[in-house]
């Protein structure tokens, strides 16, 4: 039998260094995947790593996929630091991006007003914290785990937006499609690079990282959550709110999710549709522990994993990969980082 | 000393951990030598090694050089279970019980070889009653007084018959009393023959109980010593190697200080069923008088204690007063702004958060004064300066600001704790255990910082096990017993054997003849 035994003084090294290893990995096993499946691994990983990256284009479409990973993964990041684990961003986003349709659909904007794309923007945040508000009201009252109950409404949050698409926002001249009207001009993110999908969102999420990392390592509120996330007795010794933190970093997570959403739907998409989202809030998740819940490692690893968005794209057009690859590259990506760090701090044992 | 072939000797024996400073061992060439029938005192402060030596012995370490001969012949004791094998059986200081399960439920998972439960329960029954350690082995648990739990794990070693026993500071949580019973079943088994090894920094009880003494200091032997004719100070400065300062203290209080800690009708809620709730207690604490709180762990002083930092709220507000403020409802916050400061019992993962540096340690509960937050921001040179006076002025060894909480000797964060807490200039400070496995010299230094403390007219409150330190400290003691506070009585009129009884309680003598009926 195999077990695990503490290492008596874990590398701090590897420690910093295990996203880098848990990169190479993947990419190992992803070339003994590709030669198992028939194609030509080097020229197929280049087809998914590389090729994405060699235009102007395609650099700023690793920004669009960046973004919304970026913007969840900070709020969840410092909510993980407070051991608050919120594992809904996904449902947060979404009702995010309904919230902020709601506007750009039924305000509407024909006297070309300006304040249509902030109302969307603050609509959206209001939106995610407002689904995020319901875990920390069953976690503060209930004891309810917000793990459980965060998860579960965005099953809710998928289901109530197909409702949408499918009924009473369904564009009446879209053939039936699922999805609501186009929105407005004023009510569309303008890019700011022309012949490029790199919006104002890419400025706000990279604006967020760096408020996260202010928050962090430089306030008092950021002292009390990393406290709360390693001792809670010591926080509670000290009189820290713990109450407080935990509905700041649902709110903060919720809100930054919602902004995702909004920035999706008035982004890229242009409409309402039940396709907002290729599940970027449950990869935040991984971009948040992949970027070891610092906000500067986060915005590393939010371009790592816009890229697996990108390649797999990129290989099923080139090549005829299945897109499953995506969910494939990102999933060993989380299995070697979590095996780097578990045999970073442990070690195995054979025996007894 | 010619024919009878020894116990136990251990010559030579070197450990040194990963990670350690080259030339800085745990041990370091030490010899020890025990005879049949003999109790023989390890001393020593903490980190000098004591701990180790023992590991060594019972398997759970291995020793870098040097051997060991078990009764002459030359073993390598791979595991504890090869120890038991040997005769060697160890109590350790603390506990390995199941709460909910019954005594001999808790005996047998830690046997080798436990054999039928019925059978098992007539052997503790024998074994109990031949050594004077009444036992019910039908009780759970967590219905056993902290001196009857000892007993299941004394009676847990004694059913492998071994021939040496380890016992590691076994007598930190009893009160007098249990102390005397433990004393006269060690007396017994030293009698039939068997080696008692005894690690203790109580110096007088190894006085009254100890054949002979081995003194370490820094991973090396410092000393043999024949207890009976050693005073406890000569023990004591072999075992810090300098001379020892005894605490400086005026002997009378002002009495007529203004009250800055009332408690009045105080009770707590707690919904954990192990938890001994506190029932209308009262006590006022005035400026510069030390009041201790006697209690055997367990009997409501963690219950009261968090009911006084505000990390529990009360019922009533006006159930505790800070600085005439009724504070019942407020938070450790608040309380701390009307002038509390606050040393829980357990330092590392309550008092300091053990992955942070000292100087974050400095700024967990130090927010509130010195200017270490402005404007939501932390000031991190000022909250630094702060961490660097503290070490300073409190002699608290840490190679800086920068050492995590986790790296300082237990003695050394404690230091470090109060020091954290004085600074903050409070007008009230209430202190847990303050010299909790702390060795002799740090904690002279902590018992003079308090008196200081008091002196200068700040209320201190002081919950602590150890008898001596109460007495050296106090102006007066209650005893807290089942939840129940006693009236404080001046420490002058009451002496230690008064205080251990109420300490014990009708109760525990109760338990224990309903335990041998």
């Amino acid at each position: 039998m195999l077990r695990l035994e503490a290492r008596p003084h874990p590398s701090t090294a590897a420690l910093l260094l295990s996203p880098v290893l848990a990169i190479g990995l993947t990419l190992l096993a992803g070339l003994i995947l590709f030669a198992l499946l028939g194609f030509d691994p080097v020229k197929t990983l280049t087809a998914y790593f590389i090729k994405p990256l060699d235009s102007l284009y395609g650099l700023s479409e690793l920004t669009v996929k960046a973004t919304p990973l970026l913007l969840c993964a900070i709020g969840l990041a410092l909510g993980f630091r407070a051991n608050i684990w919120n594992i809904g961003a996904e449902g947060q986003l979404i009702m995010g991006a309904v919230a902020g349709s709601g506007v750009a659909l039924f305000l509407r904007p024909e006297h070309g007003a300006a304040w249509v794309l902030p109302a969307m923007f603050l609509a959206g945040a209001l939106g995610g914290m407002a689904w995020a508000s319901i875990p920390a009201v069953l976690k503060l009252r209930f004891n309810a785990s917000e793990i459980l109950t965060s998860l579960m409404l965005t099953y809710v949050a998928d289901l109530f937006l197909r409702w949408l698409v499918n009924g009473p926002w369904r564009d009446p001249e879209g053939y039936n499609f699922p999805q609501s009207r186009m929105f407005e001009p004023d009510a569309i993110i303008p890019p700011l690079l022309d012949g490029t999908r790199l919006g104002f969102g890419a400025v706000l999420a990279l604006a967020v990282a760096l408020g996260g990392w202010f928050l962090l390592s430089r306030t008092f509120l950021g002292f009390q959550i990393k406290v709360i996330g390693l001792t809670a007795a010591a926080a509670g010794y000290a009189g820290f709110n713990s109450a407080r933190i935990t509905w700041m970093s649902l709110l903060l997570s919720g809100g930054l999710a919602g902004i995702a959403g909004l920035n999706e739907v008035a982004g890229p998409i242009g409409q309402l549709t039940p396709f907002v989202s290729p599940g970027y809030g449950f990869t935040a998740i991984i971009v948040a522990f992949l970027g070891r819940l610092h906000p500067f490692g986060i915005l590393l690893a939010s371009l790592m994993l816009a890229l697996t968005y990108l390649g797999g794209e990129t290989a099923q057009i080139s090549l005829g990969l299945p897109v499953a690859v995506t969910s494939v590259f990102q999933g060993m990506l989380l299995f070697f980082l979590l095996a780097c760090e578990v045999l970073i701090r442990y070690r195995l044992r054979a025996g007894r | 000393m010619q024919g009878v072939t020894p116990r136990l000797i251990l010559k030579d024996i070197t450990k040194q951990f990963p990670g350690q400073f080259p030339g800085c061992r745990a041990n370091d060439g030490i010899d020890l030598t025990l005879l049949p029938g003999e109790i023989h005192a390890l001393l020593g402060e903490n980190g000098a090694g004591k701990s180790t030596l023992v590991k060594i012995i019972y398997g759970i370490l291995h020793a870098d050089e040097g051997e060991i001969l078990w009764e002459g012949k030359r073993v390598a004791i791979a595991n504890p279970a090869a120890a038991r094998a040997l005769g060697i059986g160890m109590v350790f200081q603390h506990f390995s019980l199941f709460e909910s399960l019954t005594v001999a439920e808790n005996i047998a998972l830690g046997l080798d070889k436990p054999g039928k439960m019925a059978a098992l329960a007539s052997r503790i029954i024998s074994v109990s009653e031949r050594y004077g350690l009444p036992l019910d082995p039908s009780r759970p648990v967590h219905s056993l007084s902290v001196g009857e739990r000892q007993r299941v794990e004394i009676v847990r070693s004694l059913l492998g018959e071994p021939r040496l026993l380890i016992m590691d500071e076994p007598t930190s949580v009893l009160t007098p009393q249990e102390v005397e019973r433990l004393f006269a079943t060690l007396r017994l088994l030293a009698l039939e023959g068997r080696s008692i090894l005894y690690i203790s920094h109580k110096l007088e009880e190894i006085r009254v109980l100890c054949d002979r003494a081995t003194v370490l200091r820094g991973g090396k032997l410092a000393a043999f010593c024949d207890p009976a004719t050693t005073s406890a100070r000569q023990m004591a400065e072999m075992m810090i190697g300098s001379e020892l300062t005894s605490p400086n203290r005026h002997p009378e209080a002002l009495s007529e200080g203004e009250a800055l800690l009332e408690i009045h009708g105080l009770h707590t809620t707690s919904n954990d069923p192990f938890a001994t709730n506190v029932k209308d207690a009262a006590l006022s604490v005035r400026a510069g008088e030390i009041v201790g709180i006697a209690g055997v762990a367990g009997n409501g002083q963690a219950e009261l204690l968090s009911a006084l930092s505000g990390e529990v709220l009360l019922p009533e507000p006006g159930m505790v007063r800070i600085c005439g403020q009724a504070a019942g409802h407020m938070g450790p916050r608040a309380r701390r702004r009307l002038g509390l400061a606050f040393v829980p019992e357990e330092r590392l993962g309550r008092g300091a958060v053990p992955e942070m540096t000292l100087a974050d340690n400095a700024l967990l509960s130090g927010y509130g004064s010195g200017g270490l937050v402005r404007r939501g921001l932390v000031r991190f040179g000022k909250t630094r300066r702060t961490a660097e006076k503290i070490i300073e002025r409190f002699g608290v060894s840490a190679r800086g600001y920068g050492s995590q909480a986790r790296s300082l000797s237990g003695g050394n964060l404690q230091k470090f704790i109060i020091g954290r807490e004085i600074m903050q200039k409070p007008r009230l400070l209430i202190v847990a255990q303050p010299t909790w496995g702390v060795d002799a010299g740090a904690a002279a230094s902590i018992h003079q910082a308090l008196i200081d403390m008091a002196r200068s007219g700040t209320a201190v409150l002081v919950v602590s096990q150890d008898l001596d330190e109460l007495f050296a400290l106090s102006d007066r003691i209650a005893v807290i017993h089942g939840g129940i506070l006693s009236e404080a009585i001046p420490a002058a009129n009451s002496s230690i054997e008064r205080i251990g009884l109420l300490m014990g309680g009708v109760y525990d003598q109760e338990g224990a003849s309903h335990a041998s009926a």
